[in-house]
């Protein structure tokens, strides 16, 4: 089961750097890097399943991971907001 | 039984590709955001799977619900057309397409290595070391003893975020809604108890099963954006209160550091507890460091120093 | 646990899925806002509630039953809430209800697509 998480994970990694690639758009790529965040913390954590039962390690990275990922986008989110409000000032 | 457990299992791996590519590729913004909500609620099912709980309740009080609220709140302010206010630079024509080729041989080559991948595991070192750590649950003991030193710098990235944000400006007044929505304050007032509660039991059982510091912050975090949202929480944006708040905000990283150096006087080395003093100082960090993510996730829903 | 309190919790949980059937049929089919509204909330909400009630009859003990029922009851009062939030807010950004019209502007309305 977990090995074919792993390829979800692989597929979901893909698709998310193409997202990245394709688009212009400063949210869009927020969104991609957030799904890429999601495909790689799916793939430690299959493999933390192994034969001599479930590895913490992995799982606290991602713990902690989750959250280093809420931080970031939160930061680009706030520049992106930032960077429109001076674009508009300087149009007007 | 397991014909059906497969079948839940495909049918869960389909959702998350299918939400996931609706995120990515649809054209409209607010949908794709929408979608990605719903990716993050499937993500916590996934973990559940994966017998990874305390990933799930991170997920769905972080990836579903503080991430949605920041996305949401984002695109309220950003312009509703796709391009206008963003325009990094444009990729070359013919470089796309060899960098989506790239992309998915990547992808591919991923997903075959990832089955021939070792996979030595630290399980049975962690389960040897697991009594001399004051704690029984194997995640909470990896997070705030063994492996310390990661989750005190990742404390001070999350601290990093909320100066980042916070230097950018004064905080976004929220939009005053279309009507009066008697609905959101009474929502916020049936449910502060149950905000207050639920970390409270996940802190105290994180010593023994999962929970701990991290879904406990995340809970509560969630609950108080609700608070934000529903222009509850006065005392944020006071002047009067700002030390308090700024306090608050260090006060997981700077117990951690405490902590840290006091097994450096007792012991000789940084972040090194001994087994006597494990227990009590585990508790003390993970409340300390519990409130502080959740008020952290509260500062940077802000986008902005409050009180400026 | 007896042969009836199994048969009682197998028959709750179907109906409870039916329900949910129904209520995500009704959220694809209806014409605006409000009447999906209407779906989601009602028929989804009464359809988690068998479903408790099957599980909570499948439950270890009484404290484990209870924290099933406790789900529902969380589920009902976020999602009465919520929905009187999202219709409110579509009332107030002026989107009308929609109507089921007979005679000539149902036929109107239909022309387009044939």
């Amino acid at each position: 089961m977990s090995l074919y998480y792993a390829v979800v994970a692989a597929l979901l990694c893909g698709m998310a750097v193409i997202g990245l690639f394709r688009t212009d758009d400063l949210l869009r790529r927020i969104l991609a890097l957030n799904v890429l965040a999601s495909a790689t913390f799916l793939l430690l954590v299959t493999l933390a399943r192994t034969d001599s039962g479930i590895d913490p390690v992995p799982h606290v990275m991602v713990l902690t991971g989750i959250v280093v990922a809420v931080s970031t986008t939160a930061a680009a989110l706030g520049l992106t907001i930032c960077a429109h409000e001076r674009r508009r000032e300087e149009s007007q | 039984m397991t014909a059906l457990t497969l079948g839940f299992d495909l049918l869960l791996a389909a959702g998350l590709v299918w939400l996931g590519w609706q995120a990515l590729f649809l054209p409209r913004r607010f949908a794709a955001v929408v979608h990605f909500m719903a990716f993050n609620l499937l993500m916590a099912l996934v973990w559940v799977r994966l017998e990874a709980p305390d990933i799930a309740l991170a997920e769905a009080a972080i990836g579903a619900g503080v991430t949605g609220a920041l996305l949401l709140t984002a695109l309220g302010r950003l312009p509703s057309a796709a391009a206008v206010g963003s325009h990094p630079q444009q990729w070359h024509r013919y470089w796309r397409y060899p960098a989506i080729f790239a992309a998915c041989v990547g992808a591919g080559w991923l997903a075959w290595g990832v089955q021939r991948l070792p996979r030595p595991g630290l399980a049975a070192e962690v389960t040897a070391k697991l009594d001399a750590t004051g704690v029984s649950h194997a995640v909470t003991a990896v997070l705030l003893n063994i492996r310390a030193l990661d989750t005190l710098l990742e404390v001070a990235v999350m601290l990093g975020a909320v100066m980042l944000v916070w230097s950018l400006g004064p905080a976004l007044r929220p939009f005053a809604p279309a009507t009066s929505l008697p609905g959101l304050p009474a929502l916020s007032r049936l449910l502060h108890p149950l905000f207050l509660l639920v970390p409270t039991y996940l802190l105290w059982r994180g010593a023994h099963a999962p929970g701990g510091a991290f879904p406990a912050g995340a809970v509560l975090g969630a609950g108080g954006i609700l608070l934000l949202l529903a222009d509850r929480v006065g005392w944020m944006q006071q002047p009067r209160f700002k030390p308090l708040l700024r306090l608050l905000l260090v006060a997981g990283l700077a117990l951690f550091l405490a902590v840290g150096l006091g097994g450096l006087l007792l012991t000789g080395t940084f972040l090194a507890i001994p087994q006597a003093l494990a227990k009590s100082a585990i508790l003390a960090v993970e409340v300390a460091t519990a409130l502080s993510i959740a008020l952290m996730l509260m500062a940077l829903y802000l986008y902005g120093e409050p009180a400026r | 646990m007896t042969e009836w309190h199994e048969a009682l919790s197998h028959l709750l949980i179907v109906a409870g899925a039916l329900f949910f059937l129904t209520g995500s049929l009704g959220f694809i089919r209806f014409p605006d806002v409000f009447t999906r509204l209407h779906a989601l909330t009602k028929a989804d909400n009464l359809g988690l509630g068998l479903l408790c009630s099957g599980l909570a009859l499948q439950a270890g003990g009484l404290a484990e039953a209870a924290k099933i029922m406790l789900v529902w009851l969380l589920v009902l009062l976020a999602s009465g809430i919520g929905a009187t939030l999202v219709a409110s807010t579509a009332d107030a950004c002026g989107i009308r209800p929609w109507q089921n019209r007979t005679g000539a502007s149902r036929e109107a309305r239909r022309e387009p697509h044939e």
